[in-house]
């Protein structure tokens, strides 16, 4: 999309150069006009007044290594409780001697995103890579086999945490989400009530209200003597809750799809499963990818909730990390070290989905 | 050819450049009251960019163009004033969706000529008349047909009484069949007089109802000629090739 | 058809059972559900069971028993000897005062915003976009906690307060403000108030029908404007210019008079606003940009103000994709302000909390939680039906 700005007729002159063409640029984008300078002039005020004491804490009186909290605090950051703290915030409590495991579980997830990433490998080599790297991820967290040592889920914490919930919480609301939408648009009207009940009832509540119930209710709705483990109630929960939203996206996609497209495929003979399956989802997944993505970033910012209910993921061990009575009082570091950590995620998978949008409308104008 | 005294539009060495592709070479048209001029030529010669040039939809990097005796600068008074004076139909027909035939039409003169309602609402149903559209007034846009969405847009033009009427190929976004019903109404108002400048494909049209030819190739206009002529003994090779490849069939 | 006969003719021969489309469509939606009710039943059987075990009472007789637990901050009175229905209508009126507040401050933050992401000007420009992909980028749950970290946690105590206005203080104890004193003229304030929107409306109809009549035109906005202004500034001026604000002052240990909102409040409404805000940013951004380029042109030609052409033309259009979307960010924004919980502002789903944990009482709680969130989406999201109907555009 462009621009109003870069639609309105603006003066260029023919092929400027150097200088000439800085001070055009200039002109033309920060002082075309009297309320332009003005406006130029402010957000430069605003940019000084805002960076500069940022600019100051964050690097100029900042403290990079100190023995303990209590020499660190100065006019600036303390650097070094970031340093102290970092495997912790990033691993949580799994066993230290353990921690290669954790590393190369976030190394599986970062390559199998990167892998969904490339366009090449959509189709089933994709989905046998991911279940493979699951597969591989659960092997390495828990361990018990192949002489790893058990790793019970209540210590998995941090970065790996946050992921597992995210992905497991994507891959499994996945087909979920497809049933929901289809039966949405089924003809047969009491499978409609009951998804259109379900998508609404789950999309018109807040995720922390599941997030209780998965961990007040869901021993309750379970046979006496059954217990579940928590970490796998959160994960049912957010796979419960993640199916509706993305119901709604996919059935969008399905209503894209023009109705000849399903008659021609009746008019071939074949049947609902094999019409849907063959002609209609792949179509309709493919024009919604980019909100399936964007929808993906919303459960990946979500997974923080699970602080509620006592999970360490990224945003617990972050606020675990503040608790050390050795280390108290640095706040901002933590929180600025792992916003950075979610912007990277996030801001690189809303890159992503804005350059397949832009892919896809290239295609569909041509 | 009319001389400058009478001029309503006057192009003196017009100039024009998007980034560094040179649209239009120094163009030097002038068209007398009254008069009609016929703009073509293949795509992406520069003939809409010129069209638009003239209501300042686009601005000319050099040159002057002067509007019934004013000379079109950035100044926003000249604009607004050229642009009262000036009527423009658009490929897209580009109608407001969110409002009723009627009010699309009385919308102009209510704001800018800042007529009463009522007499508004009289003269855009004296228009929709002349367009022989008058019981769609209360309809959306929406719910037209092509044809009668783009007489519906000369008719809003014409409710602002301009002196001059620019058509941007109005007619290449329809259906062939509702083609006719747009080129009947732009030739009756022709025949009324009207000045008019329009860039259209329409060879037919434009036989019969221009004063003058003008063909436009790579920015620069190539010959300018009285259809007569025009069409029967072209001089320059490039409207030759031009005019066999578009009267062939 | 006329007869047993002829019907009976061109009635096309029934299927085998197992092959009537429609036979088997029931079947299938009578299997479904079965399953359905089936795996509910289970669910439900299994609660009754491990609540008759555990001893947990049932119903919601519970909440006409004594709360016997302090909120933070309430709009309505409150203190521990209410019932817990008392404490759970504190909890609503909180979530939905920090989600009215939020909603208006998130609409006027992302209408900016999103006009700014259109600016010509690029330092503009820019600096809008870098706030919506700052913004938009980090979990709210974090936000949340920087806020409130930075206001709660890291502020200083009253008696070293952050003067960030004059007479507007930041401690660790909230954010305090000067409030106008209460006085006889201010109700007369308030009436010519009310007298300069009467006054503006009725100007605005007047100038509709002159328009109509003669053709002149008024710039009512503006005077309209000007009326709502003047008129309570000159009984203001009338009554003798009886301004007294209630200023904060240090005593002790905290502050006295002015108005005052606790820290969970204003990191709360500070993450919601911004992190809502990004989200609308780029709706109206998107919204403006919908409108084709062709229409400003139309409107251009027909010799339109650029203000006319925003009002009348671009708006108009713009406000039809804006609205929908927005409208689901109000939702998200109000669920959103669950969150409440991690820095404990005292919201519905809070004192729910608080309840389940004293009562055990989890399916009602989460039952009352669930029936007000889905009371509050339904009723905006029938008003957006309400409003999609009356603006659709006429095709066909």
């Amino acid at each position: 999309m462009t621009d109003i700005a870069n639609e309105l007729p603006a003066p260029t002159r023919r092929s400027p150069t150097g200088v000439v063409r800085i001070v055009g640029w200039l002109r033309a984008n920060l002082f075309s006009s009297v309320f332009n300078s003005i406006l130029t002039l402010l957000c430069v005020v605003l940019l000084v007044v805002a960076l500069r004491p940022m600019i100051r804490w964050a690097v100029i009186d900042a403290i990079w290594e100190a023995p303990n909290g209590a020499a660190c605090h100065g006019g600036g950051a303390c650097w070094a409780f970031i340093g102290e703290k970092f495997r912790f915030i990033l691993f949580g409590f799994f066993p230290t001697e353990e921690l290669w495991r954790p590393v190369v579980v976030v190394v599986i997830f970062l390559l199998m995103i990167l892998a969904a990433c490339a366009r090449r490998t959509w189709g089933g080599r994709l989905a046998v890579l991911w279940v493979a790297g699951l597969a591989a991820v659960y092997l390495l967290m828990h361990g018990g086999i192949l002489g790893l040592g058990t790793v019970e889920t209540r210590l998995w914490s941090g970065l790996p945490l946050t992921l597992i919930i995210a992905i497991v919480g994507m891959v499994f609301a996945f087909p979920l989400a497809i049933l929901l939408a289809l039966g949405r648009r089924s003809r047969l009207p009491a499978v409609r009530a009951i998804c259109v009940g379900y998508i609404e009832l789950i999309r018109g509540v807040p995720l922390i209200t599941f997030l209780f119930m998965a961990s007040l209710m869901l021993p309750l709705f379970l046979p006496t003597g059954m217990t579940v483990d928590k970490l796998l109630r959160a994960q049912i929960a957010f796979i419960l809750f993640a199916a509706a939203y993305l119901a709604e996206v996919i059935r969008g996609g399905l209503q894209a799809i023009p109705h000849s497209q399903t008659e021609a495929a009746e008019a071939l003979g074949l049947r609902y499963w094999q019409r849907t399956r063959l002609i209609v989802l792949p179509q309709a997944l493919a024009l919604v990818i980019p909100p399936l993505v964007n929808t993906f970033i919303g459960i990946f910012k979500d997974t923080t909730l699970v602080i509620i209910i006592s999970l360490f993921d990224l945003l617990g061990t972050a606020e675990a990390a503040l608790s050390d009575v050795n280390w108290q009082g640095f706040y901002i570091e933590d929180y600025t070290v792992i916003a950075s950590i979610y912007f990277c995620f996030c801001f690189f998978m809303s890159r992503y989905s804005q350059m397949l949008e832009r892919e896809f409308n290239r295609g569909t104008r041509r | 050819m009319s001389d400058a005294a009478t001029a309503v539009i006057e192009l003196q060495g017009v100039h024009k450049w998007f980034g560094d592709f040179h649209v239009l070479k120094d163009i030097n048209l002038s068209v007398g009251k009254g008069e009609k001029f016929v703009v073509c030529g293949p795509s992406g010669s520069g003939k809409s960019t010129m069209i638009r040039c003239i209501n300042r939809l686009e601005e000319h990097q050099q040159g002057r163009i002067t509007i019934a005796g004013i000379e079109l600068t950035s100044d926003l008074k000249n604009i607004e004033a050229i642009r009262r004076e000036v009527g423009m139909v658009f490929q897209q027909f580009n109608l407001f969706p969110h409002l009723t035939v009627l009010q699309n039409l009385t919308l102009a003169p209510i704001w800018v000529r800042k007529l009463p309602k009522k007499e508004a609402e009289e003269t855009a149903r004296y228009y929709l008349e002349r367009v022989r559209i008058p019981e769609q007034a209360d309809k959306y846009p929406g719910q037209l047909s092509g044809g009668q969405q783009q007489r519906v847009a000369i008719a809003r033009s014409l409710c602002m009484k301009p002196a001059i009427m620019l058509f941007d190929e109005p007619t290449s976004a329809l259906d062939p069949e509702m083609i006719k019903e747009v080129l009947d109404v732009m030739g009756g108002l022709a025949d009324e007089g009207m000045t008019m400048v329009c860039v259209t494909q329409e060879m037919g049209f434009a036989r019969t109802v221009a004063d003058m030819m003008v063909f436009m190739d790579r920015g620069e206009v190539v010959e300018r000629a009285p259809p007569r002529d025009f069409f029967a003994n072209p001089q320059n090779e490039r409207t030759k090739l031009f005019l066999s490849q578009i009267l062939a069939h | 058809m006329t007869s047993e006969e002829a019907s009976l003719s061109t009635t096309p021969a029934r299927p085998r059972p197992w092959r009537d489309p429609r036979l088997r469509g029931v079947v299938y939606q009578i299997g479904f559900v079965a399953a359905v009710v089936g795996f509910a039943v289970f669910l439900v059987h299994n609660t009754m069971v491990n609540i008759g075990r555990q001893n947990i009472a049932t119903g919601f007789g519970f909440l006409h028993r004594e709360a016997a637990f302090g909120i933070g901050e309430s709009l309505i009175a409150y203190s521990p000897a209410d019932t817990y229905a008392r404490a759970f209508l504190v909890g609503l009126t909180n979530t939905l005062y920090v989600a009215a507040l939020g909603i208006v401050l998130a609409t006027i933050l992302g209408t900016l915003m999103g006009l700014a992401r259109l600016s010509s000007n690029w330092l503009v420009r820019k600096l809008a976009q870098a706030y919506v992909e700052i913004f938009r980028n980090i979990p709210l749950a974090l936000q949340l906690f920087f806020w409130w970290g930075l206001l709660n946690r890291m502020a200083p105590g009253p008696r070293a307060a952050w003067q960030i206005l004059p007479d507007v203080f930041v401690s660790n104890r909230g954010v305090v403000f000067p409030v106008a004193q209460a006085n006889p003229a201010n109700g007369w304030i308030g009436l010519a108030f009310l007298a300069g929107i009467v006054l503006a409306v009725g100007l605005g109809r007047w100038a509709k029908r002159r328009q109509a009549a003669t053709g002149q035109q008024l710039p009512t906005g503006w005077i309209g404007l000007g009326l709502i202004v003047a008129l309570p500034l000159l009984a203001f001026l009338a009554a003798g210019a009886p301004l007294t604000l209630d200023v904060p002052q240090l005593k002790g240990f905290n502050f006295s008079g002015g108005g005052a909102v606790s820290p969970e409040f204003t990191a709360l409404l500070l993450g919601l606003v911004i992190y809502t805000g990004t989200f609308i940013t780029e709706i109206v951004r998107a919204g403006i940009l919908a409108v084709s380029w062709g229409q400003s042109e139309a409107a251009m030609a027909l010799g339109l103000k650029s203000g006319q052409r925003m009002r009348l033309i671009v708006l108009p259009q713009a406000l039809r994709v804006i609205i929908p979307p927005v409208t689901s960010q109000y939702l998200s924004l109000t669920k959103n302000s669950s969150l409440a919980v991690i820095i404990g502002y005292p919201d519905l789903v809070s004192v729910a909390n608080t309840t389940m944990n004293q009562t055990g009482q989890a399916v009602e709680g989460i039952a009352l939680i669930m029936a007000v969130y889905l009371v509050i989406s339904l009723t905006i999201s029938a008003a957006m039906n309400l409003y999609n109907r009356a603006v659709a555009l006429v095709e066909r």
